[in-house]
């Protein structure tokens, strides 16, 4: 949204030891700058001023249920695959004021807050990312109804994305189109490339923003063979990534093994935990809470990340629609992986692998999908109705 | 979809969906022991709104919570809001809780509403079970406002018992009607009951309309609607000609929280009333 899409696309160099000069442009140009940094043994994102603020040296090594950082002598930069954080909570927070309420004696008014402007900076945001923020854009901004505190905060939004050079064993972004590489939806794309003597990014440029911000850099343009080494960089993370989903048929598939036993194999794991909602960057769904202060005059109302998995979420006077484990894994899977097509014209899944990696239990949903692929089905017709 | 969708309100469309404005409880009539009437008037500065029967607000009581109400006014007088609650959680009941003179918020017309320009010149079968009359009423209203328009209209309502019926006072007028057929049944008589005992969709087959050019507006509970679904194919009634309205947990109203969601579709936004081809899903795959 943010994005510029006219300009003329430029490559340039930049050596390693001249990024903190990236982030002064960025900073000069009126942005906070966000990106991944280590906390709690795990690279999240959070606000950063300089270059060593990065997780510089570290990887990670993921799996099913698993996460591990692993620190390395390289002073690499961008060495590791999306953590459990997604950008999701810088602009759709998982707690978010809706609306006040101020009550005077049987009255009461309702009033908006005073909506935060904030121009920032999304440092070493990955191609997948870049598709779950188009994602996010389409659901919240696309409809007669849009969420305009979300507006608000995307559309300033400066876009500084990193090519994937160490995917994870989780991912599966090749498979849905999605990565390594960016391709668009952003100001500027960095390629970290890394050989014997060599260390420096390929900058690729986005915007006029982008460029404008490459102008005031120690840059130099990109000669044939830096753009062919950092392509290298890509093709070699792509060659990386094992697991995949297929998603040939998969709305009509999936709508057809609604009654399936597998679903409930599926569900013999799951805690219902909602791990998989929290990390997903395209999980949207929300609740509103309720406070007062102690004196019952003033009432805040809400926004809260919510998720599918708990009791609560299909609640109605009587009792919840989907009271087992089942029903709540299979609305979680189905929603985004076929209803999403419907609703929204794209699936919902971006094949980060966070959801596989923060299961408790493992659950990989490509695996679960390939199994309910595999199975035969059998088509039931209905006398025309 | 073919169900009539409502034109996005401007004030709300744009800015802050979730902001309601606080209306004044003009009146409270009680329907039963747990369901009351409350009749609302817009702050000066809003002047209400027009609304299509079926369509439904969002309900905000300070500092306890929201929750969907389908309007059950008539739709010809905008100016005054009316919505039938059923007190069984902590917001209805804070909402059954008002008296005259106080405010509660409100936030809507949302949602698609029965189809009664699209039915025009056909029979039309009202199903109603319990407080799911009101969310019909106004289509009643309607319907009985542009009677020339349709065929037969025939009116089914049953309540668990006599004590359960809501709006009694409209269903007496209704019956009085020699333009409306109104059957009212219950599941079990008590008292001095002298009318019809049974289940609506016991009624259904002796109803006299015609299948072929008909259309079928159902709402109750989901395993009334069910029934009467069955009741209604059995009759021959095409399921492009049935229309359901659907309950389900909303917070937001108007597509963006996800708690509506019903494969593929979010009740708030493309329901809750729905041409019964677009939902049958819903009856036949449990905890959808």
């Amino acid at each position: 949204m943010p994005v510029d899409t006219s300009p003329e696309k430029a490559i340039y160099v930049l050596e390693t030891g001249d990024f903190q000069t990236l982030l002064d442009a960025v900073m000069e140009r009126g942005h906070s700058i966000f990106g991944p940094v280590l906390r709690d043994g795990a690279i999240t994102y959070d606000a950063l001023h300089r270059d060593t603020d990065l997780p510089l040296g570290w990887n990670d090594r993921q799996q099913a249920g698993s996460y591990r950082l692993v620190k390395t002598k390289r002073k690499t930069f961008f060495a590791y695959a999306v953590g459990p954080h997604s950008w999701k909570k810088f602009l759709h927070p998982p707690s978010d004021m809706l609306c006040a309420a101020q009550r005077i004696d049987d009255r009461f008014s309702i009033n908006e807050p005073d909506r935060e402007h904030p121009r920032r900076a999304f440092l070493g945001v990955r191609s997948c990312e870049l598709h779950a923020l188009a994602i996010h854009d389409k659901i919240f901004t696309d409809g007669p109804f849009i969420n305009e505190a979300y507006r608000r905060r995307r559309q300033d939004i400066l876009i500084i994305a990193v090519n994937c050079s160490h995917p994870s064993e989780t991912c599966f972004c090749t498979s849905l189109q999605t990565g390594p590489r960016a391709t668009g939806g952003f100001d500027l794309a960095l390629t970290e490339v890394l050989t014997s003597g060599n260390h420096h990014f390929i900058i690729e440029t986005g915007s006029a923003a982008g460029a404008e911000l490459c102008a005031r850099l120690p840059v130099r343009k990109a000669a044939r063979t830096d753009i062919e080494a950092a392509e290298k960089v890509t093709s070699a993370a792509a060659k990386k990534i094992r697991r995949s989903l297929n998603t040939e048929e998969l709305r009509e598939t999936l709508d057809q093994k609604f009654s399936d036993p597998h679903w409930g194999q599926i569900a013999d794991r799951c805690l219902a935990c909602g791990n998989c909602t929290m990390v997903c960057p395209t999980c949207f769904c929300s609740t509103v809470e309720d406070t007062t202060t102690l004196t019952g005059e003033h009432a805040e109302r809400r926004l809260k990340w919510d998720s599918c998995f708990t009791a609560e979420f299909s609640y109605i006077h009587g009792g919840s629609i989907r009271s087992s484990t089942l029903s709540r894994y299979r609305q979680w899977l189905t929603h985004k992986l076929a209803y999403w097509f419907d609703q929204f014209g794209m699936c919902g899944c971006v094949g980060c692998g966070r959801c596989i990696t923060w299961c408790p239990a493992g659950i990989d949903l490509t695996e679960e999908t390939r199994k309910l692929q595999e199975k035969k089905f059998v088509i039931r017709r209905t006398n025309g109705r | 979809m073919e169900t009539t969708h409502t034109d996005a309100r401007p004030a709300a469309a744009g800015g802050n969906p979730w902001l309601s404005r606080p209306y004044l409880v003009r009146k409270k009539s009680r329907e039963t022991a747990d369901t009351f009437t409350l009749e609302l008037t817009p702050p000066a500065e809003d002047g209400g709104f027009i609304f299509k029967p079926g369509q439904f607000n969002m309900l905000y009581t300070f500092g306890i919570g929201e929750i969907p109400i389908s309007i059950s006014g008539d739709p010809a007088k905008p100016e005054t809001l009316t919505h039938t609650v059923r007190a069984v959680g902590a917001v209805s009941r804070a909402i059954a809780g008002l008296k005259p003179g106080s405010r509660l918020g409100i936030r809507g017309p949302y949602g698609a509403g029965w189809p009664v320009t699209d039915i025009t010149g056909r029979d039309v079968v009202i199903i109603a079970g319990g407080i799911g009359l009101a969310p019909l009423r106004p289509a009643v209203h309607y319907l009985l406002a542009h009677r020339g328009e349709y065929g037969k209209i025939i009116l089914v309502y049953g309540a668990r018992t006599p004590a359960d019926i809501v709006h009694r006072k409209d269903l007496e007028k209704w019956r009085s009607r020699f333009d409306i057929e109104v059957l009212v049944t219950v599941d079990r008589a008590t008292g001095d009951w002298q009318g019809n005992v049974g289940v609506v969709t016991t009624f259904i087959g002796g109803l006299r309309f015609d299948p072929s050019s008909c259309a079928a507006l159902v709402c109750g509970p989901e395993i009334m609607m069910r029934f009467t679904v069955m009741g209604l194919r059995e009759r021959q009634v095409a399921d492009n000609s049935i229309f359901i309205s659907m309950e389900r947990n909303m917070k937001c109203g108007v597509g963006l929280c996800g708690h509506c969601q019903v494969g593929p579709s979010f009740v708030c936004k493309d329901g809750p009333v729905y041409r019964l081809t677009d939902m049958k899903d819903v009856f036949i795959k449990r905890e959808m």
